[in-house]
């Protein structure tokens, strides 16, 4: 099936058959034409013992380690071809993941985002409200996965406006006319998860202004670990910025999703779940051996996307833990496994005399 | 007037970051201008001996076995034996104030090189790890109710123990002042620690990120010898999450290919189930082994060897690259090599090799292995299961003769 069909497919329409049938075809064909293409990869694949020639099913495909993409330029085609780096965010000191992207995968990460993104929004472009500073994009020291994420939502919106000032402040008459403007409208509210809890939620509450987005739907990401911090689960998150703006709790939506495999993000569903779409998928692995977890075991998240032509990310072991909740029969009607994410695996405390953190010194 | 004295006092006590945890107080200026003693004094030995009494009569003391070490290694009888070793027939006196860096992550080992530099006849200042452990509480009470009951106070008066997170003000107090800077921690600890200067005179004693390799010669291991092997190995490697610098990373199996063919399999099967038994497997590990592992396949030519799970992972060269030293992990993550011999061995050791782990080899043939080949790197060759075993000379250093002077008279 050529990838244009595929981007055709409503992402939560797959059963597991379907699903599973597609993802062996398109794997089986990626893991060959990274063997190809990618020197480093090959070398990867041989010390494993991995035979791409074989017909593997893909839960059976080599996964490589996130972090890899920190320490090497691993790419599938030509410099020439390299229309777009992507970096991960990552705080001054810590390296960065490098993602290089050829017209058609950045293409195809494009149209597939647009696709999970419409099932939950609509086709139609809406009014946007980025709960961020336009900061974050104008200052390219700050531009960063939030800056990149912002800009790959913006495609949804008709009219944009951002709802924080340099300071981030609310900038409560720029909203208001906004929001006067667009009365009636659906209105589609994106941010990242701790910036929309700190700037928008708490402002709003402190300052008493409570602009109505019954119509509001809104979309955001980034994690969770801020918030746990301060003891705010997705429940509390939910019911908290209703209290303050009306917008539906079934109108706000979380996902997962990562710079190594942009584009296939994991959606959250009316139900509280993150869903896989059609065109990628959840594994939960047992740290112990790497065998496959139950439904309902907690493990290490195994990330695999089918978009991936220009670098060898189609099977990815993630650090994140999570569990898969099932498969298929989500009360929400959509298709495809839901998960949770448990959050961060844990660093290890390593004995030994060679300290394992200088910086303690 | 009493204000300026104020800040004098504090200045001399180089930062208010600093926790004093052995003596309640102390006037460093006064601590500092004390005399040095003669190596393996008396005063040292006893008293070496009533701690290592205390601490093998405490009930506290008993669920960890590196204090039972400790406590074993600091009787007389054992000291006696380091005395008779380093056999020193000159007249030699300590050097004047140590400074000790201990490591981060192993609790005990504060305690050996305090040892050492009481015994080289020295005033200690040890800066012990930032972290809270047990097993340095139990020694710091054991010291402060020998000094309550006013037992061997003329060592104890050498023996300052301090505590402060990352301070290079602290750092550089006590350096303006010693004679020698003890630094353990490896290499990213002693660049940090170099910021601050020592004085013209005052040299560094430096434990930096070492590679440590283990060598089995196949011809010489029985079904019987195995399981204690295993056992012995496991606390060479596994014991310290394989991140101690004495902990091999790689192995190399000598002896007939069939020999190799048999015992190999079941060593590894034996370690494993000790592992499995033991070991606290931290699920971060197993990711950081797998990333460890594709890291050196991009940079050597290698298999992964099929293991029953993520606690042992083993990775088999088909040959011995120069770079091998740089593709370890911690936790259980092993290269394995078959040689003809070990002279092969001998070409990829450079001065960063620490530990020749043996099994099989007859001394007199280490030794010839050693002057043959004029190895670049490694100082200490030890039995399997010995490789963490606290020695006065250690990373090539006699410590006594290092941290203490030699006065000539002609």
């Amino acid at each position: 099936m050529d990838i244009t069909s595929i981007l055709n497919i409503p992402p939560y329409s797959l059963d597991k058959k379907e699903k599973r049938d597609l993802l062996n075809s398109c794997c089986q064909e990626l893991s060959r034409y990274h063997y190809d293409n990618c020197d480093l990869y090959r070398k990867m694949m041989d010390a494993v013992g991995f035979d791409v020639e074989e017909d593997t099913d893909y839960t059976a495909i080599p996964f490589l380690p996130v972090r890899l993409f920190k320490e090497f330029e691993l790419k599938s085609i030509s410099d020439e071809e390299v229309v777009k780096t992507m970096t991960s965010s990552g705080t001054s000191g810590q390296s960065v993941s490098k993602i290089y992207l050829d017209r058609d995968t950045s293409a195809n990460q494009t149209r597939a985002l647009t696709k999970i993104v419409s099932s939950f929004i609509g086709t139609k472009r809406v009014p946007m409200l980025i709960l961020d500073s336009s900061n974050v994009i104008k200052d390219r020291n700050m531009f960063s996965a939030r800056g990149a994420g912002i800009l790959g939502f913006s495609m949804f919106g008709s009219k944009k406006i951002y709802a924080l000032d340099d300071e981030m402040n609310l900038n409560v008459p720029l909203i208001r006319d906004f929001l006067e403007e667009h009365k009636g409208e659906t209105i589609f509210l994106f941010g990242f998860t701790f910036m929309v809890w700190q700037h928008f939620y708490k402002k709003l509450q402190e300052t008493g202004y409570r602009p109505d987005l019954s119509n509001g739907i809104l979309i955001h990401g980034g994690g969770w670990k801020k918030l746990l911090s301060e003891k705010v689960s997705s429940v509390d998150f939910k019911q908290s910025l209703n209290d303050v703006c009306g917008i539906p709790v079934n109108h706000i939506h979380d996902y997962y999703g990562m710079v190594e495999q942009t584009g296939t993000i994991y959606m959250e569903c009316e139900c509280g779940h993150l869903h896989a779409p059609a065109f990628s998928d959840v594994l939960v692995r047992r740290a112990n051996d790497f065998s496959l977890s139950e439904f309902g075991e907690k493990g290490l998240l195994e990330v695999v996307s089918i978009l991936l032509h220009s670098y060898p990310g189609h099977v990815l072991l993630t650090e994140d833990e999570g569990v898969i909740l099932g498969e298929d029969d989500c009360p929400c009607g959509r298709k495809g496994k839901y998960f949770r994410i448990e959050g961060r695996i844990k660093n290890a405390e390593i004995r030994g005399c060679s300290d394992t953190y200088a910086a303690r010194f | 007037m009493r204000k300026s004295a104020d800040v004098v006092i504090r200045m001399q006590q180089g930062s208010e970051n600093i926790k004093l945890l052995f003596p309640d107080r102390i006037d460093w200026d006064v601590w500092r201008s004390q005399r040095s003693d003669v190596p393996y004094s008396e005063d040292v030995i006893s008293f070496l001996d009533e701690l290592s009494n205390a601490l093998l009569h405490d009930k506290n003391a008993r669920s960890y076995p590196d204090v039972m070490t400790f406590a074993f290694f600091c009787r007389r009888a054992n000291i006696m034996k380091c005395k008779e070793q380093t056999a020193i027939k000159e007249l030699r006196l300590g050097r004047g104030v140590l400074f000790h860096i201990a490591p981060s992550n192993v609790p005990i080992n504060f305690a050996f090189s305090l040892v050492a530099g009481l015994l080289a006849g020295n005033r200690n200042v040890v800066r012990v790890s930032s972290k809270e452990f047990p097993q340095v509480d139990l020694i710091v009470n054991h010291l402060k109710s020998f000094s309550e009951t006013n037992r061997w106070p003329s060592v104890l008066q050498r023996i300052a123990l301090v505590q402060y997170e990352r301070d290079d003000q602290a750092t550089s107090f006590f350096s303006s002042f010693c004679q020698v800077r003890i630094i353990w921690g490896g290499d990213a600890t002693i660049n940090q620690i170099r910021k601050s200067q020592i004085q013209a005179r005052s040299f560094d004693v430096t434990f930096a990120d070492r590679y440590s390799i283990a060598a089995f010669n196949a011809n010489e291991m029985s079904d019987e010898s195995l399981s204690s092997l295993a056992s012995s190995f496991y606390n060479d490697t596994y014991l310290f999450d394989q991140n101690a610098c004495s902990a091999p990373h790689l192995v190399v199996w000598l002896g007939s290919a069939k020999n190799i063919e048999t015992v190999r399999p079941i060593f590894w099967k034996t370690l494993h189930d000790i592992v499995k038994e033991k070991y606290n497997f931290q699920p971060v590990m197993s990711v950081d082994k797998l990333a460890a592992f594709y890291r050196q396949a991009v940079s050597m030519p290698m298999k992964r060897v099929e293991t029953e799970d993520n606690l042992l992972v083993r990775v088999r060269l088909d040959n011995l690259s120069e770079s091998i030293e740089d593709y370890k992990c911690t936790g259980g993550y092993f290269s394995e090599y078959i040689a003809d011999n070990l002279d092969e061995v001998a070409k990829i050791v450079n001065n960063k090799y620490q530990t020749l782990a043996y099994y099989g080899f007859k001394k007199e043939d280490l030794e010839e292995f050693v002057s043959r080949n004029q190895l670049l790197g490694i100082d200490r060759i030890v039995p399997i299961g010995a490789t963490t075993d606290f020695s006065f000379v250690w990373d090539g250093y006699d410590l006594i003769r290092t941290l203490s002077r030699v006065i000539t008279i002609k």
